[in-house]
């Protein structure tokens, strides 16, 4: 059985619904329900018409669910039992259903959850798991998502960079569960680039497929995270990175240049070098120049104090450091590095030091103290 | 079966026999640890008494509750506390011997020098349930 297909349905399927009078909450729960039948009784009778049969399902699992709720309350409902035609269907179901479950009202995490869910077709189970919460405490997290949206009209359209920076998110943040939330952000942003002509979304997407190219060479046999300047070119995915080069140079064509395309060209001038020594660390910086133009953002100018440091040497890139706020994340890794490349180990190990102290997650606490270890015992000798 | 947690101290716990900072170890030496620590975990997995194990950045705030419509308090970290938890480790076993046994192992994790660490890891029991039967 394909699941893959089955889950592209998951919003279409949702749309029509809706679209037939469910309310969104209602729609969204049936065709779940629907999803769990069509993994029963596919395997041995599989349908011809995928999404008529999952439409028929799930609209089955609509009524049924209204009727037992109708029943449940005591009152005279009355439940249209044909389906209605659908009207004439200007906007794309799936679309909106990317704007609906990124909507602004919803905090950043129900929107991840409910987009996972309703656009993605994952199981509260699989979600749950992927943040390592329990399953009881996403699927609160989800209903509640879904009843703050609630209002919202669904063909109402959205805001793409809302949608985008769920997205992100989906790619950026999760553990691995049974489910690779990578593979999963870059597969709904395929859907959505094929979907819009935003070359934002094809920026994004272009992102996500130059940095999954560099995931096999990224962590060692060991868990250990191996910095970029390390690793291993040749296990980079070359047809990863030729395909977000493809849609990156398609995306910067239209002279509308925005932050994921920004990061994109980044990531894509690291993925030219074919060793690190390589890379064009100029361009680089130009780059992140109009990144910090597009964004302000204090990480951005982090980042490139880095690359100014590789391209004009150390000093300047403590220069570039200067004005920033030393309580950022990640500031004492980066000062650590320039101050090593300037020649002051004993500055760098006690920052590298300080920087494990407050690192965000425990394989980067463990690389930044073998980097203080490694100039601690080189001081040593 | 009864469940036991496996605490480690950042600060608290009786000094350790092989006790040098994590950064003053060499490089290998930091990876073994983490080996040893990512093995041992898989190892209770696979014997089915692995129940959950999390790590704790060292910085941490005390909060307290200040009065109606006001924000809570917050203060610290305090230097003078003496108890601050690096991290845990929940396991299902048998028996509480079984408890002292792998709290052992886990605390002859390799440290400087290659050497067991001898950390003092502190084991203690759930509560469980009332049981069903009880006459």
């Amino acid at each position: 059985m394909d699941e893959a297909l089955l889950r592209t349905l998951t919003p279409t399927v949702i749309g029509i619904l809706v679209r037939r009078g469910a309310d969104f909450a209602a729609a969204e729960d049936a065709v779940q329900d629907a999803l769990v039948e069509a993994v029963r009784v596919w395997p041995d009778d599989p349908p011809r018409d995928p999404k008529g049969w999952l439409v028929t399902a799930a609209w089955r699992k609509f009524l049924d669910a209204a009727r037992a709720d109708t029943s449940r309350r005591h009152r005279e409902v009355r439940v249209d039992d044909e389906p209605v035609p659908e009207p004439g269907v200007a906007v794309d179901d799936t679309l909106q259903m990317y704007f609906l479950c990124a909507h602004p009202s919803l905090t950043p995490a129900s929107a991840v959850a409910l987009t996972l869910r309703a656009v993605g077709g994952l199981t509260t189970r699989q979600i749950a798991q992927a943040y390592l919460v329990p399953e009881a405490t996403m699927a609160q997290r989800i209903s509640r998502a879904k009843r703050t949206v609630s209002g919202v009209r669904f063909n109402q359209p959205g805001d793409v960079a809302t949608v985008l920076r769920v997205l992100y998110l989906v790619f950026n943040e999760g553990y691995s569960g049974d489910v690779d939330l990578a593979a999963e952000a870059i597969r709904l942003t395929r859907q959505l680039a094929a979907k819009t002509n935003h070359e934002e979304v094809a920026g994004l997407l272009a992102l996500m497929l130059l940095h999954h190219a560099r995931r096999p060479a990224r962590t060692g046999p060991d868990g250990r995270l191996v910095p970029l300047a390390e690793q291993d070119r040749g296990r980079w995915n070359t047809r990863l990175i030729a395909e977000g080069v493809d849609v990156l140079q398609a995306a910067l064509t239209r002279d509308r240049l925005g932050e994921f395309q920004a990061q994109a060209a980044i990531a894509a001038l690291h993925a030219d070098a074919r060793t690190a020594e390589e890379t064009d660390w100029v361009q680089i910086v130009e780059w992140y120049d109009e990144l910090v133009r597009l964004t302000d953002n204090p990480v951005a100018r982090l980042n490139r104090a880095v690359a100014v440091g590789e391209a004009d040497g150390p000093r300047a890139g403590l220069a570039a450091l200067a004005g920033l706020d030393p309580a950022l994340p990640r500031h004492a890794a980066v000062a650590a590095y320039l101050h090593e490349r300037d020649g002051d180990p004993v500055t760098a190990a006690r920052l590298y030091a300080e920087a494990a102290r407050s690192a965000p997650s425990l394989p980067e606490r463990d690389h930044l103290t073998r980097q203080a270890a490694r100039l601690n015992a080189q001081l040593r000798s | 079966m009864a469940k036991y947690l496996l605490l480690k101290h950042y600060r608290g716990a009786p000094a350790a026999v092989n006790d040098v900072p994590m950064d003053q170890w060499t490089p290998e030496e930091v990876t073994a640890h983490v080996q040893y620590m990512r093995d041992f975990a898989a190892r209770l997995e696979g014997t089915g008494e692995f129940v959950d194990g999390q790590a704790l950045a060292p910085e941490g705030t005390f909060v307290r509750y200040d009065g109606e419509g006001r924000p809570p308090v917050t203060d610290g970290p305090f230097a003078e506390t003496k108890d601050l938890i690096a991290g845990w480790m929940v396991i299902d076993v048998e028996t509480y011997e079984r408890a002292i046994e792998l709290a052992g192992e886990l605390s002859a994790a390799p440290g400087a020098g290659g050497k067991p660490i001898h950390e003092w890891l502190e084991v203690r029991p759930f509560y469980g349930v009332p049981p069903t039967i009880t006459e």
